[in-house]
């Protein structure tokens, strides 16, 4: 089962790892465990073969947003949610159950100051009922 | 692989084979695995080219074991020059099996190897991953397009697999009669996911897909001759059989699933069905009941009806209490209900789905929304049957579900 990991954080200004930015500062050795923390989770999901694909995303500064209205697009600088959070990355895992993406989510360290969504990825096959 | 027919047919009949062979010789699983996968690799490039060899394992087991030497340089691979002039001789037992032998140890390996890919170490996904590659002789690039991963990311599991079984002191011996008892049931069952993982793909989705349906019936058949009298393993190759003869009915033209009771049964594959009503009739006559054996049956009656209404309904249900007493677990209680609807009446079955609301394995799980909807349109109760078919569809992460779901809410006739 498909499922992608949306991390959220909430920035002063933009910094990857995404997790590294949040309100607190942090001191140069906390950000090397909180980094090896992450790369550590990275590399097991990798390993695991869990891992599909993951990108940070650039700052919603430079993010524009596309509507087209009577075949008109018009373009606005800025993200389509208009939150004090924004979405900071995203991972695509292939998991054995909701249980194990949720508990991969629980260890992001960006679940403890912002969340993380578990979405479910939509599967093009079934069962007929 | 470019290859295909019967070339491909015979790469994977021998794969397991070859792969007996190399660890029995070198004792590695993990490493004798990889070197046999490149052979089979190398295998698919030279042979649509260069014909077919005389001797065709041989040929794959002298590639294989270039590679596992290739792999080891230096001091190691002074050592094995020796070891490989002896693994260039003829391997008598595979080049020629004597007559009426199915190739002697051959057999006897790939039961072996399917008990170690199948290890309980390992997550349902890493078994059925490193079957297909072990025991299947499919390449790692097949193996991820079946299941729409990366390719890399599945060479992480296949490996990660191996790993795993080796850490778990798994290793290549004929399993036990007691731990073919114990295990049998991890095996079928990671037999059964491969045939699933076959039979929902939308078809037409990704034509590069291997047919994972026929690639676990050829399992399957090969478990069922290795333990004939194992009710269970024939059982779950009548199930797969008698369900992948209605492939072709299940989906309309507009890639649309299609229930049981609007299926052309014209449509159903006869020869795999009468193939299917056989073996399951011969085993119920003479082995201990098992589940895969009752959903067999229970598909057998399906298709001796020529039309829905002349399902045997009350036979049917008469195997679901049968189940339901076997293996009790809330999905096949979901079956069951409709089976007493058909029987006792739509009341009947909504009944027996009340106690699934608060058992958190059903709870909120589109099925349950499903079934109830269905047996809510069969009694009537249109808006009731509306609400439920919709929590059906928002709550499936399939896409073909959904949309099936939210087609039967849309042709409701609702008051108003």
């Amino acid at each position: 089962m498909k499922y992608l990991l949306l991390i959220y954080s909430n920035p002063v200004n933009w910094e990857h790892p995404m997790f590294l930015n949040q309100d607190e500062e942090l001191t140069p050795a906390e950000r090397l465990a909180r980094l090896k923390e992450h790369n550590g989770l990275v590399e097991e999901i990798a390993g695991s073969g869990e891992l599909i694909d993951a990108a940070p995303l650039a700052d919603p500064l430079i993010t524009r947003t596309v509507r087209v209205r009577d075949g008109v697009p018009g373009v606005t600088d800025g993200p389509f949610l208009d939150s004090k959070e924004h979405l900071a990355g995203y991972f695509v895992l292939d998991c054995d159950s909701v249980e194990r993406a949720t508990e991969i989510a629980a260890r992001f360290p960006d679940a403890r100051y912002s969340a993380v969504e578990v979405r479910p990825i939509m599967d093009p096959s079934g069962f007929e009922m | 692989m470019s290859i295909t027919g019967p070339a491909e047919d015979l790469l994977r009949r021998l794969a397991p084979r070859v792969l007996g062979t190399l660890i029995r010789r070198y004792g590695d699983f993990d490493t004798c695995e990889d070197a046999v996968q490149e052979a089979l690799l190398a295998a698919a490039v030279q042979w649509p080219d260069q014909g077919i060899p005389d001797h065709p394992a041989t040929w794959l087991i002298t590639v294989a074991t270039r590679r596992l030497t290739d792999a080891h340089r230096g001091e190691v691979a002074r050592r094995r020059r020796e070891t490989l002039a002896a693994a260039l001789t003829p391997v008598d037992e595979l080049v020629s099996p004597a007559p009426g032998r199915d190739g002697g140890t051959g057999v006897d390996d790939t039961l072996t190897l399917l008990f170690l890919c199948c290890h309980p170490a390992l997550s349902p996904t890493a078994q059925t991953a490193l079957t297909l590659r072990a025991v299947g002789g499919l390449t790692t690039a097949q193996i991820a397009r079946a299941f729409l991963i990366p390719e890399r990311t599945m060479g992480q599991r296949i490996s990660r697999a191996k790993q795993r079984v080796k850490a778990a002191g798994g290793r290549f011996q004929p399993p036990s009669e007691r731990d073919v008892a114990d295990r049998l049931p991890v095996v079928q069952q990671v037999l059964y996911l491969i045939f699933n993982e076959g039979y929902t793909a939308t078809s037409g989705a990704n034509l590069q897909r291997v047919d994972l349906t026929a690639e676990a019936i050829r399992l399957t058949r090969t478990l069922h001759r290795m333990r004939p009298d194992d009710g269970e393993s024939a059982g779950l190759l009548a199930l797969q059989l008698l369900t992948e003869a209605r492939h072709a009915a299940r989906t309309g033209p507009d890639g649309m699933l299609v229930p049981l009771g609007e299926q052309d049964r014209g449509r159903w594959n006869r020869e795999l069905i009468a193939e299917g009503i056989a073996l399951i009739e011969r085993t119920l006559a003479r082995a201990p009941v098992g589940p895969y054996q009752v959903q067999a049956a229970i598909a057998a009656v399906h298709t001796e009806a020529a039309t829905p209404d002349d399902t045997d309904w009350p036979q049917i249900l008469g195997l679901y209490q049968l189940l339901q007493d076997l293996w009790p677990n809330p999905i096949v209680t979901l079956n069951h209900a409709i089976a007493l609807a058909m029987v006792h009446g739509p009341q009947a079955g909504l009944d027996l789905l009340i106690p699934l609301d608060s058992d958190e394995r059903t709870a909120g799980h589109h099925r349950l929304h499903a079934v109830r909807a269905h047996l809510l349109e069969l009694a009537g109760e249109h808006t009731a049957a509306h609400t439920a078919y919709l929590a059906a569809a928002r709550r499936t992460t399939s896409l073909p579900e959904q949309r099936y779901l939210s087609t039967r809410a849309a042709r409701l006739p609702l008051p108003g």
